[in-house]
C-alpha cells in the first residue's frame, strides 16, 4: 500500500512524470488501435471473433525480422509484411474462416483460438523462442530537460501506423469495394440481393484485416519485440478496445485505444509493472461488465 | 438393452480398477486421462447442456489448487512463512497431516470454489454466447496474472507441497484413484441429473433462454447452480492435482488457460458436445492423441493439436457421439421416419 | 603373403591392447546415474550439460583413471531422458537407484529438475553431486547428500551489490547511501535472485526505492524506467532471461537511463552486443565462469586450456563458445574423482563423508561444500561488456580489466 502511494505521490511531486506516461501510453495506444481496427472490420462484417489476431501482429513482425535479417532495409519491413500477410490472410480465410462464417459463434471463437495456436507453434518452430528485434539505429530526441525521451524509430512508427489507419479509412469511404464492405457489414443479404459478391467481399475484409496486423507487427518489431507467444497480449487489448468503442465507431477505437495504451502505463506506474498484464485483462473484464449494465437498462442482453 | 448396459458399465469399472495395476508405467498417464474426463464432463454441464460456454473454467482449477494448498498447509504452518521460503527450509509433515490435509484441502477446494462460482456468474451470466466465454476466459486470465503477484501465496514461485509419504509408485495409484472417484462421482451424478427436470431445465436455456425464462424458469438461478456444481468437481480436481504435481506456479500450472483450459473444450466438442458420453469418448480420443504427438512429434505437438481444434471446430462440430446419432440413430433410441432424414436429433 | 599379413595384424592387435591397457583394461567401473533432459524445454542446456560429464569422464581416464585403494577404476554413466518433466526425473532417480543400483547421481538439468530429484536421492541416501541447479531453497532443506558445484541463485547479481558499496565509498560517501532499484521477472529463478540482491542490499544497510516483478509477458519496460529517471538509483538489476536482457539494453539506451552501474543476467543468451551493439556497452554481465578467469587445475589445465581441449574433443563447438553449464558439469565429475580417491574406498557413505571435505582448485574455480552441500569457494564473476567484449571486472582476485564507472 506505501508502494502505490508513494507511486501516486511521485505523480505529484514530478508533473512531467504525467506527461511522459501519458506519451509513452499513446504512442503505444496508436498500435492497439491499428490491431482493434481490422478486429472491428472483421467482427463487423463476418461476425468472426478473431481470437488469432494478436498472431497476425506477431507473424508480421517474423516477416519483416526475417527480412532485415537477409539483408533488407528495415522500414521496407512493413510494406513486405503487409502484402505477405494479406496473401497469408486470404489463405487462412478459405481454408478455416469461410466455413466458420455462418455457423455460431462460439464456433468462430474456438476455431480462431485453435488457429492462435497453431500460428505461435510454427513461429516458435520456424524462429525459435526468444525474443526479436530489429534495431533501426536512429538516436532518440529528447524533451524537457533529458527527462521525456521519444526515440525516433517509435516516433516513424506511430506515425506510419496513423498513415496506415488513415489509408484504410479513406479507401473503406471513397471506393466502391470500401462501398461494398459496409454495406456487407449492414445487411448481408441486402448486399447480396444488391449484386455484392459477398463472398469476395468478406475475403477481402479478411485479407484487409490480416495485412493490418502484419504491418502492426513490422512496426512493433522496429520498436518494441516480438517473441512467438506474445500475440495473446495484442489480442486481448485490441478485444477490449473493440467491445468498450462497439463497431462501425471509428473515433470510439481510436479514444479507447490510445486510452488503453495510457491507462495501461497509469496503472503500471500505480501499482507496479508486475500488474501491467492484470491491468489490461480486469479493463475488459470491467468494459463487459460496463456494457452489461448498459444492455440491462434496456432490457437487453450483450450478444 | 438395460442388461447390456450393465454389463457395459460394470467392465469398464473393472477396467478403472485393474489399469493402473496393469500399466504402472503409465500411472500418471492414467490419473491425468480421468482429471480430462472430470473437465470435459463438468465443461459440458455449462456448455454443451446448457449452452453457456465458458473458456474460463480453469479458473476453478486453478483456483482449487491454490485453496487446498494453502488449507493442507495452513492447518500446520503459517502460509506467508511456508511460501516465503519458496520449497526451500525444513518443513515436515507427518503422515496424518499430509493426508488431513490432502483431504481436508481437497474437499474444501470445492466447497470454495462452488461458492465463487456463483458470485462470479452472477456477473458474467448476464453475458451470452461469444461474450461470455470472452468474459470467463478475462476472469481466469485476471485471476492468473492477479495471484502471480500475491505474495501471501508465493507470488510467481508458486507453491511446493511436501512429497507423498511412501512409495512414489504407491503414491501414483493413490492418485489415480481420488481422479479415478472423482471421475466416476462425476459421471453417475450427471447421469442422474440430465435425466431429471433439472437437466430438461438447462436443456430449456440452452434451446431459447427467452422462452424459458418466459415460461417460468428462474435462469439465473439453474445457471448459477449449474456452475456451481460444475466448480465444485473441477476445484476438487485441482486440488488433488496439486498434491500430484507438488510444485505448481500460477500461470504455468494452475491457471493454464492455453492448456487445460482449451483442452476441455476440444475433448466435448471431439466426442459431442450435450451428450453424456461424448465429453468421455472425447477425453479418451483426446488423452490419445495427445500423448501420441507429444511423444512422437515432439516440437509439432502444438501444431497438431491447434490443428486438431480446426479441424473438429469447422468438420466435426457435432463429434463422434453425433456422428453415431447420425448414423446408427437405433442405438439411441430415435425413431427416423421415411421422409424425414436429417431430422434425427 | 597371406601368413604375413595375418602375423602383421596380430601382432598390431595385440600392441593396440597392451597400450590400451595401461588405460582401460585393468580398470574397474564405477557406475553412476544421471536423470537429464535430452529433449523438452530444457534439452539444449541438457545436452551441454552430458558433453561436460563424457568430457570429464573421458580425460580422467586418459590419465589413469580414478584410483581407489590401489586399483584404477573409470567411470561410467547411465543417462536417461527425463523429458525436462519433473515427475519424470522423479520416476527415473527411483529407477536408477533401484533397479539399476547405481550408488550415486550426478545432478540434472535446472532448479526444476534437481528438487524434483532431490527427495529421491536423500530417501535412498544417495550421493548426488549436481552442476545444474542453482536455487537456493535446495540448500535449506537439510539434505545431506545434495552437493552442488556452481554458485547458487541467490549469488547472480549480489556482487554488484558489493561493487556499488566499493563505488560509494571511494566517493567518500556510506555505503548506506547506495540506492538499488531491482526489476525482476515473476518465475522462481529470476526470483531467487531478486533474494539474494535484496539481502545483500539490507546487509549493506542501503535503500531499495524500486522493487518490482516483470509480468511474463511483458516486452515494454517504460513504467520502470520512468519511475528509475525520477528516483536515480546509484545501481539497478535486470534478471529477466533473454527476454529480460534484450528489453533492458534496448530500452535503456533508448530512453537516456543514466544510472551509473547497471547489472543483468542473460547478457550472452539474448546476445545483447550482437543485437545492440554500442548500446550495450558498460553493462555489467553475470557468469558463472569465463574461460579467461586464472583458474587453473592439473588434470584440466586452465580455464581457456579447457576450452581449447572441449573444442578438440567436440568440433561442433569450435565456432562457438564454451557454455559454462558444460564446465559445470565438467567439474562435478572431477569432484567425484577427487572424492573417491580421498575416500580410498566405493562405500557410498564414506564417499559422501569425503565430498563434504572437499577443497580443490579446479579450472572452473574453487570448489568447497559448506555444510548445507553448497559450493561457497567459488563467486559469479561479473563482467563488463567494453567495446563490445566481455571482460571481467568483478571480483578483483580475478579481475582482467578495470571496471567502466560510471557508465557512459
Amino acid at each position: 500500500m506505501d508502494q502505490i502511494l508513494g507511486n501516486i505521490s511521485l505523480l505529484i511531486e514530478f508533473p512531467i512524470v504525467n506527461l511522459k506516461i501519458f506519451i509513452d501510453g499513446i504512442m503505444i495506444g496508436a498500435l492497439f488501435v491499428l490491431v482493434a481496427y481490422g478486429l472491428a472490420l472483421v467482427w463487423g462484417v463476418m461476425n468472426v471473433k478473431n481470437l488469432a489476431q494478436g498472431d497476425f501482429v506477431i507473424s508480421g513482425g517474423y516477416v519483416s525480422w526475417w527480412l532485415v535479417q537477409n539483408g533488407f532495409p528495415a522500414l521496407l519491413g512493413v510494406p513486405v509484411a503487409f502484402i505477405v500477410m494479406w496473401g497469408i490472410g486470404w489463405v487462412v480465410y478459405k481454408l478455416v474462416i469461410s466455413r466458420v462464417i455462418e455457423r455460431d459463434l462460439f464456433t468462430s471463437l474456438l476455431a480462431t483460438f485453435g488457429l492462435a495456436i497453431m500460428m505461435a507453434q510454427i513461429l516458435n518452430l520456424l524462429f525459435g523462442s526468444d525474443t526479436q528485434s530489429v534495431d533501426l539505429g536512429y538516436g532518440t530526441l529528447h524533451f524537457f530537460d533529458d527527462f521525456i525521451d521519444v526515440p525516433i524509430a517509435k516516433l516513424i512508427g506511430v506515425l506510419m501506423a496513423t498513415a496506415l489507419a488513415a489509408g484504410v479509412i479513406i479507401f473503406m469511404k471513397s471506393s466502391r469495394m470500401g462501398q461494398a464492405i459496409r454495406a456487407t457489414a449492414q445487411d448481408a443479404r441486402a448486399a447480396r440481393v444488391m449484386g455484392i459478391d459477398t463472398e469476395k467481399v468478406y475475403a477481402f475484409t479478411f485479407s484487409l484485416n490480416s495485412a493490418i496486423c502484419g504491418a502492426a507487427g513490422a512496426i512493433i518489431v522496429m520498436v518494441w519485440l516480438v517473441q512467438p507467444f506474445y500475440g495473446i497480449s495484442y489480442s486481448i487489448r485490441a478485444f477490449v478496445i473493440v467491445t468498450a468503442a462497439g463497431l462501425g465507431n471509428l473515433p470510439g477505437v481510436i479514444a479507447a485505444g490510445l486510452g488503453i495504451g495510457a491507462l495501461e502505463q497509469y496503472g503500471a506506474h500505480i501499482f507496479g509493472i508486475g500488474y501491467q498484464q492484470a491491468i489490461a485483462v480486469l479493463l475488459l473484464l470491467m468494459v463487459l461488465i460496463f456494457r452489461l449494465i448498459q444492455q440491462k437498462r434496456n432490457r437487453q442482453v450483450l450478444k | 438393452m438395460a442388461k447390456n448396459k450393465t454389463i457395459l458399465y460394470a467392465s469398464i469399472l473393472a477396467i478403472s480398477f485393474i489399469a493402473p495395476f496393469a500399466f504402472p508405467a503409465f500411472g500418471t498417464q492414467l490419473a491425468t486421462l480421468w482429471l480430462m474426463i472430470i473437465v470435459a464432463l463438468t465443461w459440458d454441464m455449462t456448455g454443451g447442456q446448457m449452452g453457456y460456454n465458458s473458456l474460463g473454467n480453469i479458473f476453478f482449477y486453478g483456483t482449487g489448487m491454490y485453496v487446498a494448498a494453502v488449507i493442507a498447509i495452513g492447518l500446520v504452518y503459517d502460509v506467508g512463512d511456508y511460501t516465503n521460503a519458496a520449497g526451500g527450509g525444513i518443513y515436515e509433515f507427518t503422515d496424518a497431516q499430509y493426508f488431513g490435509g490432502l483431504f481436508l484441502g481437497v474437499f474444501g477446494a470445492g466447497v470454495f470454489c462452488s461458492i465463487t462460482a456463483v458470485i462470479i456468474g452472477y456477473i458474467t451470466f448476464g453475458l451470452r454466447g461469444p461474450y461470455f466465454a470472452i468474459g470467463t476466459l478475462g476472469v481466469a486470465i485476471a485471476a492468473g496474472e492477479l495471484v502471480s503477484n500475491w505474495e501471501w501465496v508465493g507470488g510467481g514461485q508458486g507453491i511446493a507441497l511436501p512429497v507423498y509419504p511412501g512409495d512414489l509408485d504407491t503414491g501414483k495409484i493413490f492418485f489415480y484413484f481420488i481422479f479415478a472417484a472423482i471421475g466416476i462421482s462425476v459421471f453417475v451424478f450427471v447421469k442422474w441429473l440430465y435425466a431429471t427436470r433439472f437437466g430438461a431445465a438447462i436443456n430449456a436455456i440452452r434451446d431459447d433462454e427467452e422462452k424459458a425464462d418466459a415460461m417460468g424458469i428462474h435462469t439465473l438461478r439453474y445457471k448459477l447452480i449449474t456452475w456451481a456444481m460444475a466448480a465444485f468437481f473441477v476445484g476438487m480436481a485441482g486440488g488433488i492435482s496439486a498434491f500430484q504435481l507438488i510444485h505448481f506456479e500460477p500461470l504455468e500450472s494452475a491457471y493454464q488457460t492455453i492448456n487445460l483450459g482449451i483442452f476441455m473444450v476440444v475433448c466435448v466438442l471431439l466426442g459431442g458436445k450435450g451428450t453424456l458420453w461424448g465429453p468421455v469418448i472425447g477425453a479418451i480420443l483426446f488423452h490419445l492423441f495427445k500423448e501420441v504427438t507429444w511423444n512422437f512429434f515432439l516440437g509439432w505437438q502444438w501444431v497438431a493439436l491447434g490443428a486438431l481444434i480446426v479441424v473438429t471446430v469447422v468438420y466435426f462440430q457435432d463429434g463422434v457421439m453425433g456422428w453415431l446419432m447420425h448414423k446408427r440413430p437405433e442405438w439411441f433410441g430415435i425413431k427416423v421416419e421415411a421422409g424425414a432424414a436429417g431430422e434425427a436429433k | 603373403m597371406k601368413k604375413l599379413t595375418l602375423l602383421t595384424g596380430l601382432i598390431a592387435g595385440v600392441a593396440m591392447l597392451f597400450s590400451q591397457a595401461g588405460i582401460a583394461a585393468s580398470c574397474g567401473e564405477i557406475v553412476i546415474g544421471s536423470a537429464i533432459s535430452l529433449t523438452g524445454k530444457y534439452a539444449t542446456n541438457g545436452v551441454h550439460a552430458q558433453k561436460g560429464y563424457e568430457y570429464a569422464i573421458t580425460k580422467i581416464k586418459e590419465n589413469g583413471g580414478v584410483k581407489v585403494g590401489g586399483k584404477c577404476y573409470n567411470f561410467k554413466v547411465i543417462y536417461y531422458d527425463d523429458e525436462s518433466k519433473g515427475d519424470r526425473g522423479a520416476t527415473l532417480a527411483e529407477r536408477l537407484i533401484s533397479q539399476d543400483k547405481v550408488q550415486f547421481m550426478l545432478g540434472p538439468y535446472s532448479s526444476g529438475m534437481t528438487k524434483a530429484i532431490a527427495p529421491v536421492t536423500e530417501k535412498y541416501k544417495i550421493p548426488m553431486v549436481e552442476a545444474e541447479g542453482a536455487s537456493r531453497s535446495l540448500f535449506n532443506k537439510g539434505y545431506k547428500y545434495l552437493f552442488a558445484v556452481l554458485s547458487t541463485s541467490e549469488q547472480y547479481l549480489a556482487s554488484a551489490i558489493t561493487l556499488a558499496g566499493e563505488k560509494a565509498k571511494e566517493q567518500g560517501k556510506p555505503v548506506s547511501s547506495v540506492k538499488v532499484a531491482i526489476a525482476v521477472e515473476n518465475d522462481p529463478f529470476s526470483l531467487d535472485i531478486r533474494a539474494g540482491v535484496s539481502e545483500d542490499a539490507a546487509k549493506a544497510g542501503m535503500k531499495v526505492v524500486i522493487d518490482e516483478k516483470l509480468p511474463r509477458d511483458l516486452s515494454d519496460m517504460s513504467a520502470i524506467l520512468t519511475k528509475v529517471k525520477l528516483l536515480k538509483p546509484d545501481v539497478l538489476i535486470v534478471s529477466g532471461h533473454s527476454k529480460g536482457a534484450a528489453t533492458a539494453v534496448r530500452q535503456i539506451s533508448e530512453q537516456n537511463i543514466k544510472v551509473p552501474m547497471i547489472a543483468i543476467t542473460h547478457c550472452e543468451a539474448a546476445d545483447v552486443t550482437g543485437k545492440f551493439g554500442d548500446a550495450a556497452n558498460d553493462f555489467l554481465c553475470s557468469t558463472q565462469w569465463s574461460e579467461s578467469l586464472a583458474y587453473e587445475d592439473p588434470l584440466f589445465g586452465t580455464a581457456s586450456e579447457y576450452e581449447m581441449g572441449f573444442k578438440n574433443a567436440y568440433p561442433e563447438y569450435k565456432s562457438k563458445k564454451v557454455p559454462y553449464q558444460t564446465a559445470q558439469a565438467t567439474a562435478a565429475v572431477y569432484v567425484y574423482k577427487d572424492a573417491f580417491e580421498r575416500a580410498g574406498s566405493l562405500d557410498k557413505e564414506k564417499v559422501r563423508d569425503a565430498i563434504s571435505k572437499t577443497d580443490m582448485q579446479t579450472f572452473y574455480g574453487g570448489i568447497r561444500f559448506s555444510a548445507a552441500g553448497n559450493n561457497v569457494a567459488k563467486p559469479m564473476v561479473l563482467r563488463q561488456i567494453q567495446n563490445g567484449k566481455y571482460n571481467v571486472v568483478a571480483p578483483s582476485a580475478f579481475a582482467s580489466h578495470k571496471l567502466n564507472w560510471p557508465r557512459n
